[in-house]
């Protein structure tokens, strides 16, 4: 059995499906994800793919634990994303999206730094599609946001390779470290889509402008390829601690008060980025494990999560926690499944959040940042605010919207229920899910201590949310925008740079008018000597030619003699 | 509406069993402490009701606070849509 390289199966079905149609390419859609989790079975665990190119030596494909497990997470989310867009008639929208898990794919198996490039390249061209696809002025404008974001981060990382490949003499892409300005680089490039403070408002921005099926894909990969290669390149690099700790607090408070759903939700994705990456910072094989690991559960409980607005988005076309309300009774079976996604983000016992982020605490704990752990604790109880109760809260109950639908077309209940057994899957059997992280440390994350305590903060927090409600406290569902990082480049630099380009703009006009009255005096004085009677345009008969030629030789005897 | 179906929270009754369920299990969680022996790590970890405590205490600062932060923060709905989006041809001004 001939086993491939994972991206190639995905580049070859999206060109298989420019020219298939209805069923036929439905089947396309499942059965890709499906083989390619088999093809990357087959593949032997330590499998390398070694291409010469100037004077270094590519490696487009190299297996390890650690991409062997984003592997088959890829090849996980595609399935329940395709499953949960298989009721959409898009060429555009599922040409993308197999490129797009294609290309993270390929990035995940790339064994050298060039390679990794052109896959964060390819990503970020065929994930914008999936904006795009929402076909709202909106979505088109916060899709070339994203797309210049996405390009400049993968310019950094060339850049940063460059000057590797020119210190190191290797493009092998393994830890790399801070001590170089091209770690710098390349760690600004991985933060950029990593979301790392104030570089994060791309996602927030792009994200849920995109359509119900396309948040899904794109929520899964492009953050979660950045955490695979911090988690390779970056690991114990401290820094990365502080910014996780900022990611993981910071974001809950725009949460809280964000109005769009599903913006809510690319906040709490941010959030969840946060613990990862603290995890990556911490470094210790158990820090890294719960990163890796977390990252595995949240991109099923998050596609959940975004699976469930994107089917309330679907059915009653309104995304906003003003205008929902009550939708309990005409959609019970997406309201149970979201509430199974909302107690995973929120670490309850018996769901997958709780075996994955208890790692990065402990190992926050052991390795004396203290009070790393106290804010990512404040975190916990923050994400289950936001996200835990209010989504399903302000979407599904609340006040009354008074609309009556119903629950989404059966494929996309599929994709949900695939991911919730999922999410109670890997929390009631962990065993699984851990003997496949990249160092085997025995870890057990449910002691009478651990569930006590997080129950007690969980439970507190929602009666903290009660009463807050009940006082009136808590802040209403506002339609309004609400300001993030991206306000600087969407109105403070313009206005900053507005007078600067009217001067630009200015002398540019002049030099123009100047240089056009110069032609037009050329032209004029062209067509003066041109124009009937002109010097250029007499008549002249041949007689006075070679009277001219006559003189012109006559000068030139003299000449010779002289 | 007399004609409609009555849903499960319509009843408020159903929705005080909801809060009620929650203040019992708040309690006994709050009590099992007294009964369960705790390992601890962090030196803050054994104060009694630690975890309550910030867990309630956390979440109320963190709504008050996003209160405060969305007083500064908050712009009209269209904020954004009134210079980033192609201008629309005002109707009857356009090219024929």
């Amino acid at each position: 059995m001939i086993s491939l390289p994972p991206f190639v199966l995905f580049y070859l079905a999206a060109a298989a499906a420019l020219l298939l149609r209805g069923t036929p390419r439905a089947v396309l859609l499942v059965a890709t994800p499906l083989a390619g989790a088999l093809n990357l079975w087959l593949l032997p665990a330590d499998a390398s793919v070694l291409l010469p190119f100037l004077e270094t030596t590519l490696e487009p494909l190299r297996v390890d634990r650690l991409s062997q497990l984003f592997g088959y997470l890829f090849h996980l989310a595609a399935l329940i994303g395709f499953v949960y867009a298989l009721h959409v008639r898009d060429t555009l929208q599922h040409v993308s999206a197999l490129l797009y898990v294609g290309s993270a794919l390929g990035a995940v198996f790339a064994g050298d730094l060039l390679s990794f490039f052109l896959f964060w390249e390819a990503m970020a061209v065929s994930s914008v599609f999936l904006v795009w696809a929402r076909g709202t002025p909106a979505a088109y404008s916060a899709g070339m946001r994203y797309l210049v974001i996405q390009v400049t981060s993968g310019l950094l990382l060339l850049v940063g390779l460059l000057l590797h490949w020119r210190v190191t003499g290797s493009l092998e892409f393994d830890s790399i470290g801070t001590g170089h300005v091209s770690g710098w680089l390349m760690l600004f490039a991985l933060g950029l889509k990593a979301a790392f403070p104030l570089l994060h408002s791309w996602l927030i921005d792009a994200y849920p402008e995109s359509t119900p099926t396309g948040t899904v894909f794109l929520s899964a990969f492009t953050t979660k390829v950045a955490i695979y290669a911090l988690a390779r390149g970056f690991p114990g690099t401290e820094l990365l601690v502080y910014a996780g700790v900022t990611m993981a607090c910071f974001p809950i408070y725009m949460a809280v008060v964000e109005n769009d759903l599903r913006r809510v939700l690319a906040y709490s994705l941010v959030n969840q980025l946060g613990f990862m990456v603290v995890g990556i910072g911490i470094g210790t094989e158990l820090a890294i494990n719960g990163a890796v690991a977390h990252a595995f559960t949240d991109v099923i409980f998050k596609g959940l999560l975004f699976m469930a607005m994107g089917a309330v988005l679907y059915r009653t076309g309104k995304i906003n926690g003003s205008e929902l309300g009550g939708l309990y009774k005409t959609m019970p079976k997406t309201t149970v499944l979201c509430i199974i996604g909302a107690a995973s983000i929120s670490a309850f016992p018996l769901f997958s959040g709780f075996v994955s982020k208890s790692m990065i605490m402990s190992a926050a704990l052991k390795d004396g940042y203290d009070g790393a752990w106290l804010l990512l604790l404040f975190a916990s109880a923050g994400v289950f605010h936001h996200a835990g109760i209010k989504i399903p809260y302000f979407a599904f109950f609340a006040h009354d919207s008074g609309i009556r639908t119903s629950d989404p077309p059966g494929n996309m209940l599929l994709a949900m229920l695939i991911a919730a057994l999922l999410c109670i899957g890997i929390g009631v059997f962990p065993g699984m899910l851990y003997r496949a992280l990249p160092f085997d440390v025995a870890y057990t994350p449910y002691d009478v201590t651990h569930v006590l305590t997080q129950l007690q903060l969980l439970v507190f927090s929602a009666l903290a949310f009660v009463w807050l409600n009940k006082r009136g406290i808590y802040p209403p569902e506002l339609n309004a925008v609400h300001l993030d990082v991206d306000w600087t480049y969407r109105r403070l630099l313009p206005r900053l740079a507005g007078p600067l380009f009217g001067a630009v703009a200015a002398a540019d006009r002049g030099l123009r008018s100047l240089g056009g009255r110069a032609v037009t005096g050329v032209v004029a004085v062209a067509r003066d000597l041109g124009s009937a009677g002109g010097v250029l345009s007499r008549q002249v008969g041949t007689g006075t030619m070679v009277t001219w030629v006559t003189l012109l030789l006559a000068i030139y005897l003299l000449l010779s003699f002289l | 509406m007399a004609d409609e179906k009555r849903y499960l929270f319509d009843q408020p009754r159903n929705v005080q069993r909801v809060l009620w369920t929650l203040y019992t299990c708040a309690t006994v969680l709050l009590l099992l402490e007294l009964v369960v022996h705790r390992h601890t790590e962090h030196p803050w970890e054994w104060l009694p009701g630690f975890y309550p405590a910030y867990g309630f205490i956390g979440c109320v600062v963190l709504v008050v606070a996003a209160k405060w932060l969305r007083r500064i923060i908050i712009r009209p709905e269209d904020y954004y849509q009134r210079g980033d989006l192609p201008r629309q041809p005002q109707s009857g001004v356009g090219p024929p």
